[in-house]
């Protein structure tokens, strides 16, 4: 019965999002109050409909009902509860539900977030994003229905990829598809200013803080999948540009960009169209990234089933979404002026270098990604461009946006002068240079690529701190004691993610040149060296978990004579599937881990193991969570609150020559601070 | 208007990207080619089917064009294959030859007798250490071979009336000229 109620509901959202679609694009281009004022009510129903059909399936996977051939394709009733709900988005059908639930998460914020927007923008919002549902839900109905019986039903489920029951697994995909649908509220956004024909500051006002919401969560989504890579797959690798990594990674460069062309498009009403193409851009990559997933054109290690009429449908749906949306982009945007001019020394200079960079890179990752899709394409056999590509394409690529993120953001709006911006950062250019070649005589070996990327990270950290004192000196005593150090949370979320950068970078380089790794054979009391830490192997014991058995060894790690701790790496096997997994067990320390995965036993208790040192890996994940916490940092900022007056009366038709739009107006404080 | 074109130049950009796309999925991002294909062929030297006394040698078939099927009486994907094969067999000029994959004698004689045998010869392979030469991986499969003993062309998987009609008659012809 609740399958059934779980399917039907999908139905009535999919009628539901076609209203909502029909009344917020229709009413607002004809202007017809009622229709504007039902989309609202429209949206949360659609939305929640959405919801319910996901909590139906979950509820499924909850009472273990196998009679549901989804549930029992994934789970398996001896799968801790957690785990089973999880198995909602394990395989194809249930992760197009989650899109679809997320989708309608975004929505109801939009419905309840944008009290102080304009009643015909909202409408064409939710409207755009009820077209974005529909579309997602009929491709579910029809080609991915998650309800389907199975008669006489099995008393067991075959079991969720075992690799997939861990907590970072698990919370992955949520993680992810927060990010990859939020941008579509960017675009509907985008959609309906290029409709209204009013792309402007008030626009990118309020486009800024979703774009940000969408990618800090994007960001998490990545570092979860990265952090995964790095625990379970065992390989001590924590990114390997494989096609479905990609496919995340790259509409979050071009969200980057996003960020930071928007924030020109605010301040200084420049950029404007290109900031329309860039929100179309990065839904776009969203919604290709979701092909490449879905449809199994390219294999992977996430090895997806090849689903060829899928594939089509997503394809299909693709073309009409992208190129209706680019169709509309080349009608509106030559008649949108260009905006506050700028010197080539300027804060709106380097933001378009670094939305240049953004744009190089993803278009780097693009081409890699669909580099053996070309390929086959031209009949040239069968190639794939693996990480030496990536590493030797992308780091060259993206290193200048490493040295304009210490200096864009304190250099003024409109006009700059290069001495006044060496005075200001002299001293930090100074510490950085010190710190990152003096650095690497700490870790053994002086190395001039990690004295490079060191100086990159110290400066991104120094100038940043810089530009602190800056801001706060230029506020003034305003306040005492603490109070002095009170800034803008939109300034203070930027200067973080900036930082976060910073720290990233500085694990990177570290863990990249320093890291050791052995694969060594290991007899119960054998000693091995790695890094400094001396690693005891005392053999392996049987152990079972809830729905695997194990072997787990015993490896213990002491330095200098004192003991640091205790691994128990793992090889699983999975009862329902059968698989075996290797569970590596890492201690984590912020100087580095001690990771050891088992192997093979090769007999007498003696196991094959790699053994690895990781120094400051932890570093990595540290400087993307601290991006993450800028970013919602930053959208928490009061002026997003700031009712922005409605120029109803000028939008309600699109004008064949839109008005120029208003000039940005100074909000408060503010103006010319955030990035 | 002039200016207007170049924005339509993201629309030039995403058909493409969509025909890009929309090509992979007409291919089976799984297949591997066979890194023998345009390599000499490895030797079988085997006892045959038919008659264990007597020794299939591949050498025999130099300057030949042939076709070299594996097949097993356990395989399933076979007995789809079979009526195609045995449509080959009529088909004039094409020796088709055999290589029972790690198959008992007694159960493909068997299989043979009961379906029609459409091989020229069959060679035994129960261990299947010549299949392992060939790089054998999915039963059925089939290889072209020139008459210098060079592999020209694979199918994993079975025949279909589509392949042998555009791949591997035309293929044979051109070869045997």
């Amino acid at each position: 019965m609740i399958p059934e109620l779980g399917h039907f509901c999908l139905i009535v959202a999919l009628l539901v999002a076609l209203v909502q679609a029909f009344y917020g694009l229709v009413g607002a281009q004809r202007g017809v109050a009622a229709w504007i004022g039902a989309v609202r009510a429209a949206a949360r129903t659609q939305a929640l409909f959405a919801i319910l059909a996901f909590a139906a399936l979950a509820f499924s996977f909850y009472r273990n009902d196998f009679s549901v051939l989804y549930v029992a394709q994934n789970s398996y009733s001896g799968m801790p509860w957690y785990y089973r709900i999880a198995a909602v988005w394990g395989d194809h059908e249930g992760s197009m539900l989650l899109w679809i639930t997320t989708l309608g998460l975004w929505t109801l914020a939009v419905t309840f977030f944008s009290r102080r927007l304009p009643d015909e923008m909202v409408a064409r919002v939710l409207g755009v994003l009820g077209l974005v549902s529909f579309g997602f839900l009929a491709f579910t109905l029809f080609t991915s229905d998650p309800f389907v019986r199975i008669l006489p039903a099995p008393s067991e489920g075959n079991g969720l990829n075992s690799l997939l029951q861990d907590p970072g697994m698990a919370s992955h995909p949520p993680m992810l598809y927060m990010g990859y649908v939020g941008f579509s509220v960017a675009y509907a956004f985008a959609m309906a200013a290029l409709l209204a024909g009013r792309l402007d500051s008030a626009w990118a006002r309020w486009t800024r803080p979703w774009t940000t919401a969408a990618w800090a969560f994007l960001t998490l989504g990545i570092v979860l999948g990265s952090w995964w890579a790095y625990t379970v797959l065992g390989w001590g690798g924590w990114w390997f540009w494989d096609p479905v990594e990609n496919a995340s990674f790259m509409p979050w460069l071009a969200g980057a960009a996003l960020i930071h062309s928007l924030a020109v498009t605010e301040k200084r009403g420049a950029f404007r169209s290109w900031t329309a193409l860039l929100a179309i851009i990065t839904f776009s990559l969203s919604l290709i990234g979701t092909f490449l997933v879905r449809s199994g054109v390219l294999s992977s290690v996430h090895a997806f089933a090849v689903a060829p009429r899928r594939g089509i449908y997503i394809l299909t749906f693709l073309v009409v979404v992208i190129g209706a949306s680019l169709l509309l982009y080349a009608w509106r945007a030559p008649r949108v002026g260009m905006g506050g001019r700028f010197a080539v020394v300027s804060r709106e200079a380097m933001l378009l270098v670094n939305n240049v960079v953004f744009i190089t890179a993803t278009g780097a990752v693009l081409l890699g990604t669909l580099y053996p899709l070309i390929m086959q394409a031209l009949n040239l056999g069968k190639i794939t461009v693996g990480a030496p590509y990536f590493n030797a394409v992308f780091a060259p690529v993206i290193a200048p946006v490493l040295f304009l993120i210490g200096v864009g953001p304190i250099a003024r709006w409109k006009q700059e002068t290069v001495l006044t911006l060496a005075q200001r950062l002299k001293w930090a250019a100074l510490v950085a240079v010190i710190a990152g070649l003096l650095f690497p005589f700490a870790m053994g070996r002086w190395k001039p690529l990690v004295a490079l990327g060191l100086i990159a990270a110290a400066w991104i950290l120094a100038s940043g701190w810089v530009n602190f004192r800056r801001r706060i000196a230029l506020q003034g005593a305003s306040g005492m004691g603490w109070r002095r150090f009170r800034v803008p949370r939109a300034y203070a979320g930027m200067l973080i993610a900036h930082a976060g950068v910073g720290i990233f970078v500085f694990g990177l380089t570290l863990v990249s040149a320093y890291s050791v790794e052995h694969d060594v054979k290991l007899a119960p009391g054998d000693t091995t060296m790695l890094a400094g830490y001396a690693l005891r192997f005392e053999g392996t014991r049987p152990a079972s978990g809830p729905d695997y058995t194990a072997q787990r060894g015993t490896i213990v790690v002491s330095r200098n004579g004192r003991a640091v701790t205790t691994l128990h790496p793992e090889k699983r096997v999975y009862i329902a599937t059968g698989t075996p997994v290797t569970t590596a067990a890492i201690s984590y320390g912020l100087r580095g881990d001690v990771y050891a995965a088992l192997g093979d036993d090769v007999g007498n208790g003696a196991w094959t193991a790699r053994l690895y040192h990781k120094p400051f890996v932890e570093w990595m994940w540290l400087g993307w969570v601290v991006m993450a916490i800028g970013g919602f940092i930053a959208i928490s900022d009061k002026r997003y609150r700031i009712r922005v007056k409605a120029h109803v009366a000028t939008a309600l038709s699109p004008a064949p020559n839109p008005r120029p739009a208003p000039q940005p107006r100074a909000v408060g404080l503010h103006e010319g601070s955030a990035t | 208007m002039k200016a207007g074109i170049r924005y339509l130049v993201p629309i030039a950009a995403l058909l493409a990207i969509a025909a890009l796309l929309g090509s992979g999925l007409t291919h089976d991002p799984r297949l591997v080619p066979s890194p023998l294909v345009g390599k000499a062929a490895p030797p079988i030297v085997l006892p045959e089917v038919a008659d264990p006394a007597r020794t299939f040698d591949s050498a025999n078939l130099h300057g030949k064009v042939w076709v070299l099927n594996v097949w097993a009486s356990w395989c399933v994907s076979c007995r789809q294959e079979h009526p195609v094969l045995m449509v080959l067999r009529d088909q004039a000029n094409l020796p088709l030859y055999g290589l029972d994959y790690k198959d008992t004698r007694d159960a493909a004689l068997q299989w043979l007798a009961a379906a029609g045998n459409p091989y020229l010869s069959s060679a035994s392979d129960p261990k299947g250490t010549v299949g392992m030469n060939f790089g054998v991986y999915g039963v059925p499969e089939t290889y072209v071979i020139d008459k210098l003993g060079v592999i020209r062309y694979k199918q994993i998987g079975p025949l279909t009336p589509q392949v042998v009609d555009h791949t591997i008659l035309p293929l044979v012809a051109r070869l045997s000229q």
